[in-house]
């Protein structure tokens, strides 16, 4: 069996894969609120240089990121713990060797990788803009106004996929979250 | 050459993987094994169940060590049939 195979199978013995889905878009939306907030920020103090605005960024995503993987895999990894002992007791042997061991000890893994990811990659993507006005490519926005426009449909997007996952329809649960990622702007914008 | 060809087991296994994905597993250790699962008893954790697994020539160990694989147990062997050949 290949990874992806091995891995399908080990979500399914635990039932696991609404939670990696759970913790993606939770994590996600954490990463995409917070590059809203940071980039606001710069944009109502009038911060001009961008080295400052993508190494703050940056530090702030690396953090989710590392917070998402240590955070999930403690945590994930003492329900998996506990859950196999269960299993163990009621069957009255040992399951380390078996399919269920292996999910308990690559399980939380996985979801604590998918929690990682999710709010460094949907970082990176908001970010994009002002990497490509560093590298000296021309964009039809300014840099914090573009990232601005892709954290908005970032956001958007993660509601589109939560629409997807509960049979809602795709455009009203983007629009949620769109409204959610401008009432945060707007609360951004009270600083000013 | 002898050869297994029925067997009826009584196997205690997680409630995941379901019943299906349990007699697949089973059925994926030989080329031409027929796996019949019935589910006898749920518990909040477990369910019992009876399998009887028929083919040209059973593998016990293979068999068994899918079974374990899938967080089962071997409770007993109900039920054999063998041929002996020339």
């Amino acid at each position: 069996m290949n990874v992806l195979g091995q891995a399908r199978l080990w979500l399914n013995l635990t039932r696991s894969h609404g939670i990696a889905r759970r913790y993606f878009v939770v994590n996600g939306f954490d990463g995409g609120l917070t590059m809203l907030g940071l980039n606001m920020g710069f944009w109502i103090s009038d911060a001009s240089d961008l080295e400052v605005v993508l190494n703050a960024c940056l530090g702030a995503a690396i953090a989710l990121a590392v917070s998402g993987v240590s955070s999930a895999y403690l945590s994930e990894a003492a329900e998996r713990r506990k859950a196999l002992s269960e299993l163990e007791e009621a069957m009255g042997k040992d399951l380390g060797a078996s399919a269920h061991g292996r999910a308990a000890r690559w399980v939380p893994l996985l979801i604590a990788l998918v929690n990682g990811a999710a709010p460094l990659l949907i970082s990176l993507f908001i970010l994009s803009p002002l990497w490509l006005a560093r590298a000296g490519v021309a964009l039809p926005l300014p840099p914090l106004l573009a990232a601005l426009g892709c954290a908005f449909f970032a956001l958007f997007l993660l509601g589109v996929f939560l629409g997807q996952v509960s049979g809602r329809h795709w455009l009203g649960s983007g629009v949620q979250t769109l409204l959610i990622a401008l009432l945060t702007a707007g609360l951004v914008l009270l600083l000013e | 050459m002898i050869n297994v060809k029925r067997l009826l087991l009584d196997v205690l296994k997680p409630h995941s993987p379901n019943a299906l994905e349990f007699a697949r597993a089973l059925a994926e250790t030989g080329p031409d094994y027929r796996v019949q699962v019935k589910v006898l008893e749920v518990d909040e954790k477990t369910e019992t169940l009876q399998v009887e697994v028929a083919g040209g020539a059973i593998d016990f160990e293979r068999l068994h060590e899918a079974i374990g694989q899938c967080g089962g147990s071997l409770h007993s062997i109900d039920e054999v049939e063998v041929t002996g050949g020339e």
